[in-house]
């Protein structure tokens, strides 16, 4: 599988009256063609901002400081803000975390959807009307006619993201990043905007950058794995081997933390919490947190390393066999 | 479905507010120093003479009976008698009532005109020197008192550059006023076809529309750039964005018509107190309004003209937040489709 997007040393700064916040700091990761990766950590860790940084959303006083971000070829950090604006919503789109303030409430959600094929595709208004009534039954609404004319306080919450996936997926982009797609929606309608995704990420040839706390939903519909903590990327691999063999003291906590009840381990919650992202020590930032640190982790950042075919791992700590360090 | 039922539970709530509104209107001139029947008869009358006056103004009945006169009074359309004028004051309101409406839309259309992009450029160009100067000509707005704004702009537009015409009233002395329609003579002149009434109408109208304006303009001003600050921030506005949408689509089209919707009303509130309140301007431009009747009438202590105009008053807000509340309807899907 080749590379759709190649993220090299991304790294956003925010420069608060606090102080500069480094919230993303040097992430390197790939997404491959019509691969589901995932990005999993806690809250703060950086995911968030590392999807809109891709987008070129980050806002002041948020910035770039450095990095690339190679999508299709193109390393989107140079591109114009116009030439920008022409590659969101059609080769990347995003789908948000809480679909019901992520979709303007004055609009209908049909409109919504429909001037994007206006827009992006020169459709006329009718034409623009069907293809949403057509999008709308792909992502599993019914009646969409009338469903195309509510707006989203009408609409139940797995409906509202329903619809953000319509809409993110209406001009078929290459890539769609999906921010916790499902916080807040039931159990039962999580699943199925999981598999709503999956579903449409297979048949449309997408690949899926998706952002999420919670292992299980990786474990669920993920290829592979990259993990997060405090802005930077801990581990990456695929799912079964960082599941099978999780090499960073980091995500063995994460692993071990799930909730299991087909096996009788407690729970073990992850000691400490992300530490600042303020001016941040030299060093590994899981050091202090991490059962098994060493003098140089307070000394010098972990290079990643390959430790396995598909699985690398940033830790000084970690038992990788003979691979060489990599820059 | 939900926004008929919407309509009539507000026009409904009028019909209490209207009958608390015109107690207090009562209330207010009955407990108004001095006796009105006093004044009519004049300085000089004799006891027997003023009696005779109380009893003709039915003042000599009891308080009830009093203001069920007043009240069956008003749906028969009469408002009394201004003693000053000797006219109905109906007739009084009738003539003035368009002065002041054509000035305070004028106004508004001036403050929105200005307010609202200023709050909008204040809002996207935070913390530049763009953003500073609509503030700070904000609190000009607010800090100036508009008899001085009024002044400085007679000044110079008037005395030293000789562009605008004397503050004599709402047209020049020799152009025929247009034929009336609404009484608004730039309105009338228009769809009279009158270019000379409009010309003229709308040269007198434009420093006291300009000094009222900028007056009301600052909270305008403020109340956007802080909605759109919000809104700028807001979820539906990052996916405008990361949905490829052009810039000025997201801003004025997703970010600003929801910013619009608080705005209604605040432009309800601007609205009434331009036609309650500009009696300061009226008088500096010797416009021939309202105001400027409410004050002549307080001055001579005129009971007819001071109950209606609070009876006016308080009756234009209750239509002003009717029509905010029908606006917001229409404005917001969220209140109209519940």
């Amino acid at each position: 599988m080749t590379d759709l997007l190649e993220v090299r040393d991304l790294t956003v700064h925010f420069d608060t009256e606090a102080g500069l916040v480094e919230a993303v700091d040097g992430v390197t990761f790939n997404v491959r063609s019509g691969e589901i990766l995932g990005v999993v950590g806690e809250s703060g860790s950086g995911k968030s901002v590392t999807a809109l940084a891709l987008l070129r959303l980050i806002r002041p006083p948020g910035r770039i400081v450095q990095g690339a971000v190679r999508f299709e070829g193109t390393d989107l950090v140079g591109l114009s803000e116009d030439e920008m604006r022409a590659v969101r919503g059609t080769r990347i789109a995003m789908v948000f975390q809480s679909p019901r303030t992520a979709l303007n409430p004055v609009l209908t959600v049909g409109r919504q959807i429909s001037r994007l094929f206006e827009l992006h595709q020169g459709a006329s208004r009718a034409e623009g009307r069907t293809r949403t009534i057509g999008m709308l039954k792909l992502v599993g609404i019914s009646e969409p006619e009338r469903r195309a004319r509510q707006y989203a306080h009408q609409l139940s919450g797995g409906m509202c993201q329903r619809v953000m996936i319509a809409m993110a997926l209406a001009t078929s982009p290459r890539l769609l990043l999906a921010d916790e797609p499902t916080t807040g929606l039931d159990v039962s309608i999580a699943a199925q905007i999981l598999e709503l995704l999956r579903d449409l990420g297979r048949r449309t040839g997408a690949s899926i950058l998706l952002i999420t706390h919670d292992l299980g939903v990786v474990a669920e519909v993920c290829d592979r794995v990259a993990v997060m903590h405090a802005g930077q990327i801990v581990e990456v691999g695929a799912v079964r081997a960082i599941f099978a063999r999780p090499l960073h003291p980091y995500t063995q906590a994460l692993v071990r933390s799930i909730p299991r009840i087909d096996r009788d381990v407690t729970m073990e919650p992850i000691p400490g919490m992300v530490p600042s992202l303020l001016a941040p020590p030299p060093g590994c930032r899981y050091a202090d947190r991490c059962p098994r640190v060493l003098d140089v982790c307070r000394r010098d950042r972990p290079a990643p390393r390959a430790a396995a075919p598909d699985q690398e791992v940033a830790c000084h700590a970690a038992e990788v066999e003979d691979a060489p360090a990599r820059g | 479905m939900g926004f008929g039922r919407y309509v009539l539970q507000r026009l409904l709530l009028v019909i209490p507010t209207l009958f608390g509104v015109t107690l207090i209107a009562f209330t207010l001139t009955y407990l108004l120093p001095g006796n009105p029947a006093l004044v009519k008869a004049g300085a000089l009358a004799t006891p027997e003479h003023v009696a005779e006056i109380e009893r003709r103004m039915g003042l000599d009945r009891p308080v009830p009976v009093q203001y069920w006169r007043y009240v069956t009074g008003l749906l028969r359309g009469d408002l009394g008698e201004s003693s000053s004028t000797g006219r109905p004051v109906l007739e009084d309101f009738r003539q003035r009532i368009p002065a002041t409406l054509e000035l305070t839309l004028a106004s508004l259309i001036v403050a929105v005109a200005i307010g609202i992009p200023f709050g909008v450029l204040s809002a996207v160009h935070r913390d530049t020197v763009l953003d500073h100067l609509s503030r700070l000509l904000g609190v000009g707005g607010v800090a100036m008192p508009s008899f001085w704004t009024g002044l400085l702009l007679l000044y110079v537009f008037f005395y030293l550059l000789g562009v605008a015409p004397a503050p004599l009233g709402r047209i020049a002395a020799d152009v025929t006023p247009p034929t009336r329609i609404l009484g608004l003579y730039v309105v009338d002149a228009l769809l009279t076809a009158n270019g000379t009434a409009l010309v003229s109408s709308l040269h007198h109208l434009m420093l006291p529309a300009l000094t009222l304006g900028f007056a009301v303009m600052a909270p305008l001003t403020r109340m956007v750039r802080a909605t759109m600050l919000e809104i700028l921030e807001s979820d539906y506005v990052t996916a405008a964005w990361a949905a490829g949408l052009p810039r000025r689509r997201v801003i004025y089209g997703d970010a600003l018509r929801n910013a619009l919707i608080p705005v209604i009303t605040l432009l309800g509130v601007i609205f009434g107190f331009l036609m309650a309140g500009n009696v300061v301007v009226e008088m500096v431009f010797a416009w021939p309004g309202l105001g400027h009747y409410a004050v002549t009438s307080l001055m001579t202590k005129d009971p007819g003209p001071i109950q209606s105009f609070v009876l006016f008053v308080a009756v234009m807000y209750v239509l002003v937040n009717l029509g905010v509340d029908l606006l917001y309807g229409l404005a917001d899907p969220r209140i109209r489709l519940r």
